[in-house]
């Protein structure tokens, strides 16, 4: 018997996705772990897998709406503040049945009218709940959106390069064309029209028709946030290109530097005025798995429209209602993300408390490892302004980008499987982002995505310590000479600590192939 | 500027083309209905809108299970477990329970990412529950946790169809996921159909024949879809056919899909419930003989968690280049949601004889399904006494698939309204009674036929009124219409 699905006469769209963030890096790293290696991953951003803690009153409040004949017990008091008691009953009040019954195929009402309320008071123009859809994370809202553009080859969807690779995989996925803009790494990943417009130019001079923008603010694995006059320009692009913006805003809670606040992308079009604001067609994503919140297992995102033909939000409901409801417990943690704790509420003190603790220390981190790249020989890093990742140019020298190509691999793949062997700190090649190519320089662009710092306290620091010397125990005797040196060093910050052994990893391969 | 980029006639067209009547216009109707009437109370002839369009049982008063209520409570908040009055609220064996499966997520991070098949843990549980049911082993590394079975079935029609040329053998009635599915990744639904008359049997004769037919046509077919037990038709398939369906998919090379989301749903005793891997093995065919996909769900069976959204597909069978290019898909969507997971292992290792629970337990589940079997018995003799209509007996699922035979003046009638003729049936008893179905031509019927497919799902104490709302609208329906 012939097999009816052989690699041979797969979809050729499936073949040709590409996904790094768990590809080639990440499945050796697994293997490692498999074999007994104590593996950090900094592949993703997932905050609770590094010991990033949930915040406690959304959990309370989950559990009594998972199991609500805890409601009827007189000792449920004992267990649960009475403001989590409260919001359980208030959102089991929005359900019909509970969480086990299919919502609405949007999101259940009462809670997009929460998202709703809270994009008014962000952005102070009033939000239309039916134009909100709530989705299994917002990655899955992404591509419901491009389902709904993309009919063949022939159309393009501009994104941003370096980008999330979501969207270069999807775009792969249904058949359509990606159109890359590059961010200006020299401009602290800043966007340039005038890129913008010769990418345009460029690929409809290949007879493509450039369908939609995505802008990734704060960017991805980039970090830069937009600036309002950037915004504006890139409105204005949109609505001269009759284009469809997709603003990815999934990291507009994490900003670690007060120059430029995040803006959304509907701010700045509903502050234009008309026609622009009545006229640009937008779709902005927003999820349950950054911010200081971190639910990334939970699988929470909505979109919501703006200016889109009712018959077409009519297809993207028919669509949205083969797959039936989103996941009823992750629209209570948006509900809950759009409605947090206020001042005067019994749980409100240790929520500000936890989310303050959670994002003053992202802040110091995107710090740490800033300079910790920058101190590196040959390592250029811009500092991470939003989002979760650092994205340092490693300068690779000839020597190094010959032995990749010897081992049959791109040079930054090469670079980070010798850091992920040597270290156990699991990154994600440069190359899986999509990254500018040389110009004529011997040794090309290459970076690596490396997540937040890790130890934040004496406990955890010990156990990257032991880790880390586990590691070492493993290095090729080449990195021998580096252990006197790590010893040696004792810092207050174990942040510090690990990134300093590691930027001595960095320094010591870069002098075996220079 | 130029007319808006993203209308009906510039977006994808196989968005346009696909369908899913399930919550499709009937549906949009009922919902603008039930609005009136909360407006205006006295608005309708009836005082609520009945949804007996969807399997949703928790949304018409079907309780959980308690045992997965408190697991999954407390794993939404595990810090309950180090606090000592919780022993007073929890069931030692959901503590027990909780404390295990947390051990099996790194770090007790029920909010991280895990991996893109879902948790190791978790996936060796339903591997497990997999080969207690069934006799055989399962690896779990075959095992593909999904946000409900949906996401599932969606990720192998994209593997398999490269484009119109390639054709999927569906059901005549079908679960509409597929047909929509199938529209949206541009192949070709090849139809089978089911034989109302032998209590929608399926013949491997009818099988051959279209697929015949197809390939004569220049389709490829890449696969079986086989629901078993069916939707909307309930009929749970002779172990004997099974083995027929089997060897027609080796003989012919096809990728067996087998929706068996309905696995814990069979109400008669002259059937029984065999998952098609359980089959196979037992013919003595291996992971070399068949390509086999079996999906299954914890929004049906007793434990109705739909909106939980939680599943898996167990592959099989399938090179390890294929298996790469299946997790790669996987990977795109990082994981499915961590408390679905978690459901989708206690479906599949419930409480056993022994634990403390399992006698509540029991008792919660049989109840459920004794209760089920009830109603899904008054409602098909009920539609069987009505003028015209005749109901095969539900023996799985949730769902009652009547033929209906109107007269010529209701067919004309409907014509006239440009609405297909069950269509215009299920609107006016929607209008009539506030009862909502979903009309026949939403799952594919034979020609010449026409049917609505209704759940079994209001609670026990709700069916004589709806009987009796369906019998006088029925009654006088036919009265107007009469030849």
């Amino acid at each position: 018997m012939s097999k009816s699905l052989d690699y041979e006469n797969l979809n050729e769209n499936v073949k040709k996705c590409q996904y790094a963030v768990r590809g080639e890096l990440y499945l050796r790293a697994s293997e490692l772990q498999k074999e007994g290696k104590k593996i950090i991953f900094t592949n993703v951003g997932n905050p609770h897998a590094l010991g990033q803690k949930p915040l406690t009153f959304p959990r309370q409040v989950v559990a009594l709406c998972q199991a609500p004949f805890l409601l009827d017990d007189p000792n449920v008091g004992l267990l649960f503040p009475a403001d989590a008691i409260t919001k359980a009953k208030h959102y089991l009040s929005l359900t019909s049945g509970g969480l086990g019954a299919y919502s609405d195929s949007r999101g259940l009402p009462g809670v997009r009218k929460e998202v709703a309320e809270f994009i008014e008071r962000r952005d102070g123009y009033p939000s239309d709940p039916e134009l909100i859809f709530l989705t299994d994370g917002a990655s899955k809202g992404v591509m419901q959106i491009l389902q709904s553009i993309i009919r063949g080859a022939h159309d393009g969807i501009l994104v941003p390069v370096p980008q999330y690779p979501l969207y270069s995989a999807t775009i792969s996925l249904l058949g359509g064309s990606l159109v890359p803009y590059y961010l200006e790494e020299t401009a602290n990943w800043g966007l340039d029209i005038g890129s913008l417009r010769q990418s345009v130019a460029q690929a409809r001079s290949q007879g493509i028709t450039v369908r939609a923008m995505v802008i990734i603010n704060p960017g991805n694995p980039t970090g830069q946030c937009l600036s309002e006059a950037n915004l504006k320009e890139i409105l204005n692009f949109c609505y001269q290109n009759n284009v469809v913006l997709l603003g990815d805003e999934v990291y507009q809670q994490n900003i670690y530097q007060d120059e430029r606040p995040f803006i959304s992308s509907r701010k700045v079009l509903m502050d234009m005025g008309p026609p622009i604001s009545k006229a640009v067609e937008l779709v902005s994503f927003h999820t349950v798995s950054k911010g200081y919140w971190g639910e990334c297992g939970q699988r929470g995102g909505y979109f919501e429209m703006t200016n889109i033909s009712p018959k077409t939000v009519e297809e993207i409901y028919k669509v949205a209602s083969i797959s039936l409801s989103p996941n009823v417990p992750a629209q209570i943690f948006m509900g809950l993300m759009m409605n947090p704790p206020k001042p005067g509420d019994i749980s409100y003190d240790q929520f500000n408390r936890e989310s303050k603790g959670i994002l003053e220390s992202l802040r110091k981190r995107a710090h740490i490892m800033t300079d910790g790249f920058n101190s590196c020989r040959n390592v250029v890093c811009n500092f991470t302004e939003g989002a979760m990742y650092s994205f340092p140019q490693i300068r690779l020298p000839p020597k190094a980008i010959e032995a990749a190509k010897s081992a049959g691999k791109v040079p930054d793949v090469f670079y980070c499987l010798k850091l992920l062997e040597a270290t156990g700190i699991s990154t994600v090649p440069g190359s899986g982002f999509g990254q500018k190519e040389g110009y004529g320089f011997p040794s090309a662009n290459h970076h690596l995505a490396c997540g937040g710092g890790h130890a934040r306290d004496h406990g955890q620091f010990q156990e990257i310590q032991r880790q880390i010397h586990g590691a070492v125990r493993g290095l090729p005797r080449v990195l021998e000479n580096v252990r006197g040196e790590v010893v040696k060093q004792k810092k207050a910050s174990a942040a510090v600590y690990c990134w300093d052994f590691y930027v001595t990893c960095c320094k010591n391969f870069i002098t075996n192939y220079c | 500027m130029a007319s808006t980029p993203v209308t009906r006639d510039t977006i994808n067209p196989k968005v346009l083309e696909c369908e899913y009547a399930v919550r499709g216009e009937i549906v949009i109707l009922a919902q603008k209905l039930q609005e009136d009437l909360k407006n205006n109370p006295k608005s309708q002839p009836f005082d609520e809108i009945l949804y007996c369009n969807i399997g949703n049982p928790q949304s018409l008063g079907q309780k959980p299970i308690t045992f997965f209520r408190e697991v999954l409570a407390l794993c939404d908040h595990p810090a309950l477990l180090d606090k000592s009055e919780t022993h007073s609220l929890f069931s030692a064996d959901s503590i027990k329970r909780a404390s295990q499966i947390l051990s099996q997520i790194p770090g007790q991070a029920t909010g991280a990412y895990s991996h893109s098949q879902g948790v190791k843990g978790l996936r060796d549980t339903i591997a497990a529950g997999i080969e207690a049911r069934d006799g055989f082993p399962a690896d779990p590394n075959d095992i593909f946790l999904t946000d409900g079975a949906s996401p599932a079935v969606h990720m192998m029609m994209q593997l398999l169809i490269r484009s119109e040329k390639d054709g999927i053998l569906c059901p005549i009635p079908q679960y509409p996921l597929y047909s929509a599915s199938i529209a949206l990744h541009g192949g070709t639904l090849v139809p089978y159909y089911l034989d109302e008359a032998t209590g929608w049997g399926l013949e491997i004769s009818e099988l051959k024949k279209q697929l015949e037919t197809a390939k004569s046509k220049g389709i490829c077919v890449r696969a079986l879809v086989v629901i078993n037990p069916g939707n909307p038709t309930g009929q749970v398939l002779a172990e004997n056919n099974q083995k027929q369906i089997v060897d027609f998919c080796k003989t012919e090379g096809l990728v067996l899909l087998a929706d068996e989301v309905y696995q814990e749903n069979v109400y008669v005793p002259d059937k029984k419930f065999y998952s098609f891997k359980k089959v196979a093995r037992s013919m003595g065919y291996g992971e070399k003989d068949i390509t086999l996909v079996s999906f299954q769900s914890v929004s049906k069976g007793y434990y109705g968690e739909c909106g939980k959204r939680g599943g898996y597909m167990e592959i099989t069978g399938f090179s390890p280049e294929v298996r790469e290019q299946i997790y790669k898909l996987a990977s795109v969507n990082l994981c499915s949601n961590i408390s679905g997971q978690i459901l989708a292992s206690l479906v599949m290792s419930p409480p056993k004889a022994g634990d403390q629970c399992y006698e509540s337990y029991s008792a919660e589940k049989n109840a459920i399904l004794s209760s089920l079997a009830k109603r899904a018995q008054q409602l098909e003799h009920a539609l069987n006494g009505l003028e015209g209509v005749s109901c095969n007996r539900a023996e799985g699922a949730m769902y009652l698939f009547p033929r209906i035979e109107l007269p010529k003046k209701a067919v004309e009638a409907a014509k006239g309204a440009k609405t297909a003729p069950d269509t215009f049936y299920a609107r006016r008893l929607l209008n009539a009674t506030g009862i909502v179905v979903v009309p026949g031509s939403g799952f594919g019927q034979a020609a010449g036929t026409l049917h609505f497919r209704c759940t079994i799902l209001p609670q026990e104490d709700r069916i004589p009124a709806i009987i009796s709302r369906l019998t006088k609208f029925h009654e006088a329906f036919m009265k107007e219409f009469r030849d």
